[in-house]
């Protein structure tokens, strides 16, 4: 009968413009600055750099080697090596980069700057509010807007993070132990 | 002057500016719009007198239907696409003299021996529509009929003439 | 008291001014608060529009601009007004800006015949519901100089659809309404809102309550969503159809301008179902005719609103040839079938026997031409050739 579709879709829509005020689970909307949703823990945004302890300029991990400068496939990261070295977390003397920029209006998000460290200096961060109005440099980050500390780290990716944890630590062991005995191929 | 000489004026403007248009722009679509102008003005005009049905049906007729009519059919048949140069005057522009003074001739004659200028003295009494309607089936039933049938012929003519071209081009 | 308020509040400012400039204040207190009203009525329902929308698909609607999103016209407004006004190169400058304006114009003229109250009409024309639907029939030329001037395929092609569309749907418009005209006697709008302002018991006299009435508001309705080009019949404007149909090329103001009309134009078909079929300012129950009679109007007007929001959340957009084949096929017939059953109501005498074969009549013809339209679409069914 003609006219018989027309009302029942009236009456679903009606059903379901009631039912938003007073069931609360029908609008799924997220209000989004007030509430948000979790993020999940593999999400990646732009990289950081990786600090240890709370000097980011003497627990920077990142040694300056380069390899991720060179393997990054739109180049948008710069790094010039210091001049002089400092001591890493196992105790050797590594140069440090004096001058680390990413320019993230270029940078495409494809992790492989983090495959390739060899220092697990550099991470993929999840921050996604990183709106600015300045075209040029707000969007060139240099070391220091791209340092964060290790405990952001554990934070963002709990399993990653408490991996590197557990291999650092045995490292840094084995050195310990190493520097206990003295030279033993002599 | 009077209140209603000025609006008298006004809508007389704005009819014949509309009509002069109609006959003098180059674009088809603008004169076919200057001509609903016009109608409008007309109808306007009507209203003014005190002819309530009359002014509303013209504006309802002409420029709601027949407008659109010539709008449509200027659309369909690609004549407002081509800005064509208007036609070139006629060798003997002495015709076209003769012919509007002969029609200026008739409708002086029209207007001078029409009612407005020999008033009976009584103005007249405003016709109602219910008036019209009791008229209208009652006197004047016959040609109500006549016309009614003539309007389906062409109806059933337009459908048949649509027709037929559908069935040609396939 | 309340009923007449504004009538009175006019008559005292009148009694403020000069003999001389007395007539033209009398039509300026007229006409500014229907100026003032309806654009503010338009405001508020595309507010009310985009939140009942969005709460009908299981989502809020604006909700950031002002207490729950109320303020959210001014937003639209202000955007409106610094966009910039982009005229295509090729487009005919004078009827490109002409359009609007003749569209607003001829948008705004018909409330001049709607009562709004008691004695609250802005002329009571002898024959006003001729006046309103002459006015309807001048804004299809508006829609279509807009659509021509543009220069564009689309546009065109959106434009003659549009005015196809309203030529169509303005047969069982007129058809349903010569329904009432005929059951009053009267072309004017206050008398036809008199003649509904009885009680009979508990029912009011509206015109609505009798199975014609009812039958012809229904189609009365359909035919308004159909000349305002609202959906389900918004083909000539759709977004994903056709762009935006006629307006594409208009941006900024001008675009705000024709949605002003639009809107505009729902309300005063609005007005007129409200006062053929509804009882106008009238109360629906004895007991409440102390609520004043604008406000009964305004109850009435935004209950239609409301139906045409609900439609449109709930109806998907109909092709052009099937809102044509239902116009001509279906509405037309029905509507002389109204005509008709309102015949026979009128000269049947009181009691079971005219409610008895106005609704056979009504019934029948609906059930008759359902039938009709809904076979005429029916595909063979599939056979696969192939597949299992």
């Amino acid at each position: 009968m003609l006219g018989q579709g027309i009302v029942r879709g009236l009456v679903e829509t009606a059903r379901n413009f009631f039912g938003s005020f007073v069931d609360k689970d029908r609008l799924v909307t997220v209000q989004f600055p007030e509430e948000r949703l979790p993020v999940a823990e593999a999400a990646r945004n732009f990289p950081f750099l990786i600090y240890d302890g709370a000097d980011p300029e003497q627990g920077l991990r990142c040694v300056a080697c380069q390899i991720c400068e060179k393997e990054c496939p739109p180049r948008c990261i710069t790094i010039e090596k210091s001049k002089d070295k400092k001591p890493d977390f196992v105790g050797k003397q590594q140069f440090y980069p004096a001058v680390f920029d990413i320019d993230v209006s270029v940078c495409m998000s494809c992790q492989i700057c983090v495959e390739v460290c060899p220092f697990d200096a550099i991470r993929m961060d999840n921050d996604f509010e990183l709106s600015t109005d300045d075209r040029f440099g707000g969007l060139l980050w240099t070391k220091e807007k791209l340092a964060r500390p290790n405990e952001h780290y554990l934070a963002i990716h709990p399993t990653e993070a408490n991996e590197v944890e557990a291999r650092r630590a045995e490292e840094k062991a084995q050195a310990e132990a190493k520097k206990q005995q003295p030279a033993v191929t002599k | 002057m009077r209140p209603m000489s000025a609006a008298f004026l006004i809508l007389a403007v704005v009819t014949l500016v509309g009509a002069c248009a109609a006959m003098m722009l180059r674009g088809l679509v603008h004169c076919a719009l200057a001509l609903a102008v016009a109608f409008a003005g007309i109808g306007t005009l009507y209203l003014s007198l005190g002819a309530q049905f009359l002014g509303l049906a013209q504006l309802l007729v002409y420029v709601g239907a027949i407008a659109v009519l010539i709008v449509f059919v200027i659309l369909l048949t690609r004549g407002g696409d081509s800005d064509s140069p208007p036609l070139a005057p006629a060798a003997l522009p002495i015709t076209g003299i003769l012919v509007a003074m002969a029609l200026f001739a008739v409708l002086a004659w029209a207007v001078l021996h029409s009612f407005a200028m020999h008033p009976s003295g009584q103005p007249a009494s405003p016709v109602t529509v219910r008036q019209l309607g009791t008229d209208l089936m009652a006197g004047y039933v016959f040609p109500l009929e006549v016309i009614g049938l003539m309007l389906t012929a062409a109806l059933i003519g337009a459908v048949i003439v649509a027709m037929k071209e559908k069935q040609g081009t396939q | 008291m309340l009923d007449q308020v504004f009538v009175l509040l006019k008559h005292w400012l009148l009694g403020y001014s000069p003999a001389a400039i007395q007539p033209a204040v009398s039509i300026l207190l007229t006409i500014v608060p229907i100026l003032l009203v309806f654009p503010v009525l338009f405001a508020l329902t595309t507010v009310l529009e985009r939140k009942g929308l969005g709460r009908i698909q299981n989502r809020y609607g604006p909700n950031r601009v002002g207490f729950f999103g109320i303020l959210q016209p001014l937003a639209d407004a202000l955007k409106s007004l610094t966009k910039e006004d982009i005229v295509p190169a090729s487009a005919d400058r004078a009827v490109h800006f002409l359009a609007p304006l003749v569209l607003l114009a001829v948008a705004f003229l018909p409330y001049a015949v709607l009562p709004i109250g008691r004695n609250m009409i802005a002329a009571n024309l002898d024959a006003g519901v001729l006046f309103f639907f002459a006015i309807g029939a001048i804004s299809e030329l508006s829609v279509f100089m807009a659509g021509w001037s543009s220069r564009n395929k689309y546009s065109l092609l959106g434009a003659m659809r549009a005015v196809a569309q309203m030529i169509s749907y303005e047969v069982p418009l007129l058809l349903s309404s010569i329904a009432v005209i005929m059951a009053t006697g009267s072309l004017s709008t206050v008398e036809i809102v008199e003649k509904q302002a009885g009680f009979s018991g508990i029912f009011p006299h509206w015109y609505v309550l009798t199975p014609w009435g009812f039958a012809g508001f229904i189609l009365f309705m359909i035919s308004a969503t159909a000349e305002t080009n609202r959906s389900p019949f918004d083909l000539p404007e759709g977004e994903s159809e056709i762009i935006a149909g006629y307006y594409i090329e208009y941006s900024g103001f001008k675009f705000a301008l024709f949605f002003l009309g639009e809107y505009l134009g729902m309300f005063a078909i609005s007005g007129l179902g409200i006062t053929l079929f509804l009882g106008g300012w009238g109360a629906p129950l004895p007991f409440l005719t102390w609520i004043p009679s604008w406000i009964w109007f305004f109850a009435k007007l935004l209950g239609l609103i409301i139906g045409f929001i609900w439609v449109r959340g709930t109806l998907p957009r109909l092709r052009m040839d099937q809102l044509m084949s239902f116009a001509w096929k279906f509405m037309l017939p029905m509507a002389l079938v109204i005509v008709v059953a309102a015949g026979a109501w009128r000269f049947l005498p009181l009691g079971l026997t005219r409610w008895l074969v106005s609704v056979a009549f009504i019934a029948v013809a609906y059930v008759l031409l359902a039938r009709g339209v809904e076979t005429r679409n029916k595909t063979a069914k599939r056979i696969y050739r192939f597949a299992e």
